[in-house]
């Protein structure tokens, strides 16, 4: 028991229990209230057709906001303004959802307007995402907003059409997995290799069931970007959500945003953000530790996010692998990638870099990428994109010059979405390419049919690009990146 | 959703560990406004050759298992995107259960909301279910989602864990929309007792 006479708690239990519409057993969901859905064009097409087969409305469409991005080009505004869809199929989905948002009175951020973006990028940047708040999409890295200290995950199409109509959702209680990262990280050294360093050491399954909680002074020390990047993958370590505990950083981050609390209302938020944080002695279902003081840039070299390693490593020689499954499935990752067993992956070259995604692509993203690229040329034959997560973060971007720096250096600056993160817009590796990506999924063809994927940060990307091989950032000058 | 009370049918075997969505229904497909037709595009990328040509070599495309109606796949089966796609893609191309050692918490999920039954053996009946799709590609089995149980050739049962309330819903067919609209009352009980605290139709300053 704690002084307070309550049975001491995690940050999770805290907005699970806070948002019980009904409680939970072994073979009965729970009911959680929703606090706030968000929409994009890919996953919502079927939900909201099945309200129109129904009759029905959606429930609370001031706690439901719209946006285009997973099949919307990144190319270039026309003379008159608009950024041309060419894709007849895209234009009809994007369609379908000005359709229902209209219908459905929900608001829409509609492409090449201010607001539009990765959905995963415009929650946060617009103050939607706060501490303690339940928040689901159609989309599994949904559990970035977990870095703000609110309960945040995934849901299908199904579970879209549920919360359109009722603000609720069936849900089974997760376990909890602390995760706790220690010491500092070394220059050179980021969030997204905190993530990658932790998905290859638990797998692609190992959170399966379990929502993470994120602690200790290598994930405190970290932005709100930071921890966003890390929150992001919590999926691809299979768990549903990832949070943060909120502190004066995600504070800082929220205030003056467009839907922050302001005046006493702001007051009183924090003051109720600051009993979130899980209570001394609440206990975990699991946990597991890692130093950050042991962390170097990570680079992924297989066929999803768990097969990871320091970039100074070598491939792994599937003859080596624990058991058979482990080797068949490493032979089949090395044959698509084209790479041969104990390959260094230092000096490999590539033939694109993919800086954006909802991994990777806020301001503080581009600034480190653009750290590196500033006065310098990006390789002869290789192709860099470089694509804000919103046209906010665009326009920041352009405010401070960077754009200029990556066209400076021969980078393609783009317009706000998915991008080649999902190769669903036009923008795709062709097969055999390699690339360096910030995104999150390396799986066999995620950006475009053939292609292949190195997951790794934004200035391993950077430091990439300027040689056309991979690339140990730490290599390359730059501040705060050589130490 | 119509009740479902078995499957029966024949097993196809797709051994690999780690299955995601992307490979289940690449994302180009994805920009489809209805939940039909995804069949075709079911493993498209390691079903079809770059010029259209079916892969010879893959397992689906062998003539001996079309029509199979178990699809068996390696642990954590259906990771990554949440897209639901993936059963629907997969009930298209006519399987109506798939059998692994481990499901991804979303696609689990998305299956059992669908009718696609998630069937979860341990690793030895798995890899039995394998020798036996392979070696014997005729051979059908029963799951039987009252008694919860797989039924193997041999007439060994092997049970299989689903929670109570998704059960309860395939076997009568409930609609879980249909189940939360009921709760409409305390719903809204708990908006009144939960003031928003965001609005997303209005900025606050
Ligand atoms: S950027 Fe990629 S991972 Fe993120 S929401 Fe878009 S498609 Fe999904």
């Amino acid at each position: 028991m704690s002084l307070n006479g309550h049975n001491p708690q995690t940050l999770f239990e805290k907005v699970w229990n806070a948002h019980l519409v009904q409680a939970g057993g072994k073979d009965m969901p729970a009911v959680l209230y929703i606090d706030l859905h968000l929409v994009h064009e890919v996953t919502s097409p079927q939900a909201f057709t099945v309200l129109r087969e129904r009759g029905l409305k959606v429930r609370r469409p001031d706690r439901t906001l719209a946006t285009m991005d997973h099949s919307t080009p990144t190319t270039p505004r026309g003379m008159d303004g608009i950024i041309p869809v060419t894709d007849a199929q895209a234009q009809y989905q994007l369609n379908f959802l000005t359709q229902n948002c209209q219908d459905f009175d929900i608001p829409l951020f509609s492409l090449g307007t201010e607001n539009q973006g990765i959905v995963h990028v415009i929650g946060p940047e617009q103050g939607l995402t706060q501490p303690g708040m339940t928040i689901v999409c159609g989309d599994s890295h949904t559990s970035t907003h977990g870095a703000f200290g609110a309960l945040a995950f995934g849901i299908g199409t199904s579970e879209v059409a549920h919360v359109l109509a009722t603000q609720t959702l069936l849900q089974y209680k997760p376990k909890t997995m602390a995760v706790r990262v220690n010491g500092k990280l070394h220059p050179g050294v980021t969030a997204k290799d905190i993530i990658l360093a932790i998905i290859a050491k638990i797998g692609v399954g190992g959170g399966t069931g379990y929502v993470f909680e994120y602690m200790g002074e290598g994930i405190r020390s970290l932005s709100m970007e930071g921890r966003m990047t890390i929150c992001n993958m919590s999926i691809e370590g299979g768990a549903r959500a990832g949070m943060v505990a909120p502190d004066d950083t995600t504070f800082d981050y929220i205030a003056g945003r467009p839907h922050a609390p302001h005046g006493a209302d702001w007051d009183a938020a924090v003051a109720q953000w600051r009993t979130l944080p899980t209570d001394e002695g609440a206990v975990f279902d699991n946990e597991i530790v890692l130093n950050a003081d042991d962390l170097t840039p990570m680079i992924t070299y297989g066929t999803n996010p768990g097969m990871g390693m320091p970039i100074t490593a070598r491939v792994p020689d599937p003859d080596a692998a624990g058991d058979v499954s482990q080797k068949m499935a490493l032979d089949k990752a090395l044959t698509y990638m084209g790479l041969q067993p104990n390959e260094p992956l230092l000096g490999k070259k590539v033939d694109v870099v993919f800086i954006g995604s909802c991994t990777n692509s806020r301001i503080g993203d581009l600034r480190e990428a653009a750290r590196i690229l500033r006065g310098r040329k990006v390789a002869d034959n290789l192709r860099v994109m470089v694509v804000p997560g919103s046209q906010r973060v665009k326009a920041q971007a352009e405010a401070e010059g960077l754009d200029e720096v990556f066209k400076a250096a021969g980078a393609e600056w783009r317009e706000a979405g998915c991008s080649m993160c999902i190769a669903m817009n036009g923008d795709q590796l062709q097969p055999g390419q390699y690339a360096v990506s910030t995104s999150n999924r390396n799986f066999e063809g995620r950006q475009g049919k053939g292609g292949r994927t190195f997951l790794a940060s934004p200035l391993t990307a950077a430091a990439t690009a300027l040689h056309g091989v991979v690339t140990d950032p730490r290599t390359v000058v730059g501040e705060g990146v050589t130490a | 959703m119509d009740p479902i009370k078995n499957v029966t049918g024949r097993l196809a075997p797709l051994p690999i560990n780690d299955i995601d969505t992307d490979q289940i229904i690449p994302a180009r497909y994805l920009k489809v406004t209805d939940k039909n037709g995804l069949g075709a595009a079911c493993f498209t990328d390691w079903r079809y050759n770059a010029d259209g040509s079916p892969k010879a070599e893959f397992v689906l495309n062998q003539p001996q298992y079309q029509g199979a109606r178990i699809l068996v796949g390696g642990h954590n089966f259906g990771c990554g995107s949440s897209r639901e796609h993936a059963p629907w893609a997969l009930q298209g191309m006519g399987f109506g259960a798939i059998v692994s050692t481990y499901f991804a918490d979303i696609f689990r999920n998305n299956a059992l909301k669908n009718g696609l039954l998630p069937v979860m053996v341990d690793e030895e009946t798995y890899q039995q279910l394998i020798s036996l799709a392979q070696e014997d590609p005729a051979t059908e089995v029963t799951i039987n989602l009252e008694t919860q149980s797989l039924t193997l050739p041999d007439g060994r049962a092997v049970e299989f864990p689903i929670d109570g309330f998704s059960k309860h819903c395939l076997l009568n067919g409930v609609d879980q929309l249909g189940y939360l609209l009921g709760l409409d009352d305390a719903a809204s009980e708990y908006e009144s007792d939960h003031p928003a605290r965001v609005n997303t139709r209005e900025m606050s300053v």
